[in-house]
């Protein structure tokens, strides 16, 4: 093995279902890398070093913070960021439709962590209480909302997903 | 770009990665980044090359060998947390990884990467010194195993040379029933705590403790086992009033100090979460005898 390393390197990443293939400096962290290089800006960047939750996307289905993670460390695995949750053809996902009817978000700015932070969390723990959707989010921090219509959110489309789930 | 540029380098098996560590100047190994890349976004740690041990399967993993549980350093909190062996011996871990960070970054985080960082009040590195745990370190001349007690040569130093690596944590189990508690106060769910206690206790067929280890988070430098605690209780009768003398010795601690919490806090908030960690521990070791 070469005791130079390398500075930069190919990658081929899965995005929303969809494979890039790029050459990539190492030390662009994978948020830089999805806003900058695939200019998919829906994953915002509040304080790059792990604390706000707004970077959240789920790499091979597992919720983690995008500013955490050096884009070279996604070679080969499947990202999906907030651009991949709703449907094709525009219908939103149970928990985007949910954060609309409660007043989920008011400016927005950390909702793409928080819905995909929900993803897995519901994937995990289909029925959850209250005070389980709290300490789910607690990793995410929101300015606007207090909280409490985030938390209306999820358990609605904590039930809105079951009943998908039985009818199918 | 956040980061500082460095040359990268992902080695696939131990030895390689104990080789570069060994030639290469200001080397930095990459373990789950959730204290590392932060370091690096904000330029506070400016390696010349990052060894990313992501790749380096033999590293993760979790099996257990006549009576010990070796968890391999990068093995991710969350799988930690989900294994079966973990839930059933050694629920205080689970416990404690409650509190750790919140599930993003537990998905990533290892507990290597945390017992290296040695941060005093991170909740595994308080877990791993109340279960006297084994740090198996590899290293150009080998593996070689330190006992947790002697692994923290400083504040978040560990005892470990420029050219050596943690390759996994060695668990002794408890005994089956024992009593477990670990609580903590911080200021948010997923804050490094204030204070942290871990409690492990069992309970001979009598009723009296047969074994107990008391360990304080960060309420110092480094973790603290309380060897006069745990020398009270294993003289006494098991109840409150001897859970509250053991409690008290807490104030003798000599507590960090900082911007936001004073020294007397840390040794108050202490000896109240050593006491309620002792009741719910000797409960729990209560209904395990029953069981």
């Amino acid at each position: 093995m070469s005791d130079e390393g390398c500075t930069s390197r190919s990658i081929e990443v899965t995005v929303n279902g969809r494979a890039h293939r790029a050459e990539t400096p190492v030390r662009l962290t994978l948020a830089d890398f999805l806003r900058l290089s695939l200019k998919l800006t829906g994953t915002h960047l509040g304080c790059e070093h792990g604390v706000c939750g707004a970077c959240t996307v789920l790499v091979d289905g597992r919720a983690m913070r995008s500013c955490l993670m050096l884009a070279v460390q996604a070679d080969g695995r499947a990202v999906t960021t907030i651009e991949g949750l709703a449907a094709p053809d525009g219908t939103l996902h149970p928990l985007q439709a949910a954060f609309c009817r409660h007043h989920g978000l008011q400016c927005g700015f950390c909702t793409p962590g928080l819905l995909t932070t929900l993803v897995e969390f519901l994937h995990d723990c289909p029925d959850p209480t209250e005070a389980q959707v709290r300490e789910a989010i607690s990793g995410n921090i929101c300015r606007c909302t207090g909280y409490d219509s985030i938390v209306a959110a999820a358990i609605d489309a904590a039930r809105a997903l079951r009943d998908a789930e039985t009818a199918s | 770009m956040k980061p500082p540029a460095f040359a990268y380098h992902d080695p696939a098996t131990i030895e390689d990665a104990v080789g570069l560590l060994g030639r290469l100047d200001n080397a930095r190994l990459l373990a789950g980044g959730q204290s590392l890349m932060p370091m690096l976004n904000m330029r506070y740690a400016f390696p010349d090359h990052l060894i990313d041990l992501n790749r380096i399967e033999a590293l993760a993993g979790i099996t257990e060998d006549d009576g010990r549980l070796r968890i391999g350093a990068m093995t991710r909190q969350r799988d930690i947390a989900d294994h079966p062996l973990v839930q059933a011996r050694l629920p205080l871990m689970i416990e404690a990884l409650g509190h750790v960070g919140h599930r993003q970054t537990r998905n990533r985080g290892t507990i290597g990467g945390s017992l290296c960082h040695l941060d005093p009040a991170a909740e595994l590195v308080a877990v791993a010194a109340n279960l006297d745990a084994a740090i198996e370190i590899a290293g150009p001349a080998g593996t070689r195993m330190l006992a947790m007690a002697e692994f923290p040569a400083g504040f978040m130093t560990p005892a470990i040379e420029p050219d050596e690596m943690v390759t996994a944590v060695h668990l002794p189990l408890p005994a089956r029933g024992h009593g477990y508690r670990f609580l903590e106060m911080a200021r948010r769910h997923g804050d490094f705590a204030i204070v942290s206690v871990a409690v492990i206790l069992a309970l001979d067929p009598n009723g009296r403790i047969d074994h107990c280890a008391v360990t304080l988070g960060g309420a110092a430098a480094i973790p603290l086992r309380m060897p006069e605690a745990e020398a009270i209780l294993a003289d006494g009768d098991p109840g409150p009033a001897l859970f509250k003398r053991a409690a008290a010795t807490a104030r003798a601690i000599e507590a960090l100090e900082d911007a936001q919490v004073p020294a007397w806090y840390r040794r108050q908030i202490a000896e109240t979460l050593m006491e309620r960690a002792l009741l719910a521990a000797h409960a729990r070791a209560v209904e395990g005898s029953a069981a």
